[in-house]
């Protein structure tokens, strides 16, 4: 297994103006130099129907992807995408979205099940360590997939990771009223609008103001509550 | 010379070795092959050769021949130095006083100290790189046995205030009648621009290295004043006074110090040279392109130094772009070191995370010339609006570089691998 190991890690790609050999594959190195379905410019409103971002700058990945979904064949037809990070975090969304959009389109339910692994085995491997922060692609995908969910109230179909749910029906994590809170929403009212959070479902409003008031506490000091 | 040499930027890391130092070099290997430790001809031939190569270097480091031990590498020669006075001086105190952008041989030293029962005091620096020569008088007492301060940090090549440092700590030995704590700089980087017999006056022992300075890799040294306790860290057939037992690398000590020879003679012309050099490759990067920041000191840096952060994207993989044309640069992103941190001493200056990400550092030498840096410069714009355009992030430059990363960076329980772990620590 060793042995299979560093024969995958061995590089094989030779440098054409330095003429040395590459840290990464054959396949890594295509996507890093000429990466598939960037998105360049900023999209218009509505030009596409799902959005995800996951990451952060501190961490050294940022992973930004736009969708567009046919709801009726239940399969996804675009896949745009903006990284921040090295060169096996960019070509692992470019292979992330030739994956999901080639052949018609990938199914949804496919999609949300798609693993790093299934990524990083299309890139022809990667360093060990690098697979755990650069292969975001597949989170990103999946939180664009339940923002879709929420958006064509399909609740049922939300799967949350790595975050406490705070309204089971649409599905509302901490995270998002953590986020909510850093970007300024502070009343329920105005967190209500942007997550809908409680809404056929009044019994987690106390905690959800709870955590917004916490969280407000913890960014912008006491002002809030006073 | 190959091209890969021309738009070599990497000299902080290693240097190519003077074809001039290689001639010299070559008659040890298998023609005057002695030991220097034998008394027959070929004996005594290697152990003249090795003695007029230490008084070379003594001569241009500033100190007596039985003053300088050959080591293996600068980070020998900086364990030596923290290892074998803290060991020889236990009995007289505990405190090791060091900066936090010291190089890796001096911070892995201490900690393994910490384990031995020995303080350390790790000093910040200020946000341009200045370690304060009061925070070290701050911080001496009368437990503290050495100070080990950098002459210029490996990552920024900020250059440090020694004689201030020095002058704080000889004034605590008279204050208190006391020849401790000793003084050791690291001068591994600043050897190439910096006249050593400024500092060697000055401080008690300093580390250099030979492969830094156009020199063969292998060999380093600690320059030891005479007097300094010192426990060795090698035992065996008792070389260099005991100090370094092992045969004497001859063809490497000769390299050395041909190279140090060679340095010093065209120091100032050099220094001139590259000062023009780096300061073109500086403007015309500021210029070409936005939201950049600089590293480290603004002027009191090496002439070879430029330690630079590019917002929104990261350090590898401009590195791997740049390398597509041939031109060699170091980062200090986390994705470009084996442990997936980063660097320690960009982090130290007090820039968030995301600054770190995005840094690249030139070391200019030898072989850069007017055209190198036209080189990068035409490539290096083209390559950072690529990578731009891709990039989901748009970071504002602000001056207040306490804040540590965005908070919504961190929604989540996002936090960066590297701090989780140490937060945990911590607790």
């Amino acid at each position: 297994m060793l042995k299979n190991e560093t024969k995958k890690m061995k590089p094989e790609v030779m440098n054409p103006s330095t003429g040395s050999a590459w840290v990464y594959s054959r396949i890594v190195k295509d996507h890093f130099f000429h990466p598939h379905n960037l998105l360049l410019t900023d999209p218009k409103q509505k030009q596409f129907n799902a959005h995800g971002l996951i990451g952060s700058p501190a961490c050294g990945d940022v992973m930004r992807v736009w969708l567009t979904i046919d709801q009726a064949s239940d399969r996804i037809k675009e896949f745009k995408w903006r990284t921040f990070g090295c060169a096996s975090a960019i070509a692992a969304t470019s292979m992330l979205s030739d994956m999901v959009t080639e052949r018609g389109g990938m199914k949804v339910d496919k999609a949300m099940a798609l693993k790093p692994q299934d990524i990083t085995r299309r890139l022809g491997g990667l360093p060990n360590r690098k697979i755990h922060c650069s292969v975001l692609g597949d989170k990103a995908l999946r939180m664009a997939l339940n923002n879709w969910f929420k958006k064509t109230g399909q609740y049922e179909r939300i799967v949350v990771e790595g975050t406490e749910i705070i309204d089971p029906i649409t599905k509302v994590t901490e995270a998002d009223i953590e986020e909510a809170a850093i970007e300024g929403v502070s009343t329920i009212k105005d967190l209500q609008k942007r997550t809908k959070v409680g809404i056929g479902n009044p019994e987690c409003l106390p905690k959800a103001e709870q955590l917004l008031r916490f969280y407000n506490e913890k960014y912008f000091g006491k002002q809030s509550s006073e | 010379m190959r091209a890969l040499t021309k738009y070599y930027f990497d000299y902080a890391a290693t240097t190519p070795l003077d074809p001039r130092v290689l001639r010299v070099m070559s008659p040890f290997f298998n023609y005057s092959f002695g030991n220097p430790s034998n008394l027959y001809a070929l004996g005594r031939e290697a152990e003249q050769a090795a003695t007029r190569a230490r008084q070379t270097i003594a001569r241009t480091v500033g100190c007596a021949p039985s003053e300088f031990i050959f080591t293996g590498s600068a980070t020998e020669a900086d364990n030596l130095a923290l290892l074998g006075t803290a060991r020889a001086l236990k009995q007289h105190g505990n405190r090791i006083i060091v900066s936090a952008i010291e190089h890796k041989g001096i911070l892995s030293a201490a900690k393994a100290l910490e384990t031995e029962g020995f303080e350390v005091i790790t000093l910040g620096v200020s946000k341009t790189g200045l370690v304060n020569p009061k925070d070290v008088a701050a911080a001496l007492n009368n437990k503290t046995i050495l100070v080990s301060i950098t002459t210029a940090d490996s990552e920024t090549g900020t250059i440090q205030p020694i004689k201030e440092i020095a002058h704080a700590i000889k004034k605590f030995r008279q204050l208190h009648d006391r020849s401790l704590p000793y003084f050791h700089t690291d001068a591994t980087q600043a050897a190439t621009h910096l006249n050593m017999l400024a500092y060697s006056s000055v401080v008690d022992m300093l580390t250099l290295s030979a492969h830094k300075l156009g020199g063969p890799k292998g060999i380093g040294g600690l320059m030891v004043r005479s007097g300094v306790k010192l426990t060795p860290l090698m035992y065996g057939g008792g070389q260099q006074n005991d100090l370094r037992s092992g045969t004497e690398n001859l063809p490497a000590i000769v390299g050395f110090a041909k190279a140090l020879k060679l340095v010093v003679r065209g120091q100032e012309k050099e220094s001139r040279r590259l000062t023009v050099l780096r300061d073109r490759l500086e403007r015309m990067i500021f210029k070409t392109i936005p939201k950049v920041i600089v590293n480290g000191h603004p002027t009191k840096r090496l002439p070879n130094f430029l330690n630079i952060s590019i917002l929104d994207i990261e350090g590898e993989a401009m590195l791997l772009r740049l390398d597509d044309k041939g031109i060699a640069v170091g980062t200090g992103s986390a994705c470009n070191s084996q442990t997936l941190e980063p660097s320690y001493i960009i982090k130290a200056l007090g820039l968030p995370y995301e600054y770190i990400h995005g840094s690249l550092r030139f070391t200019l030498g030898t072989y850069t010339t007017r055209e190198s840096i036209d080189y990068v410069l035409k490539y290096l714009p083209i390559i950072v609006k690529d990578l731009r355009s891709m990039s989901p992030i748009n970071l504002k430059v602000t001056g207040n570089k306490k804040t540590l990363s965005l908070p919504v960076a961190f929604v989540g329980g996002q936090t960066p691998h590297f701090v989780r772990g140490k937060k945990h620590a911590q607790k």
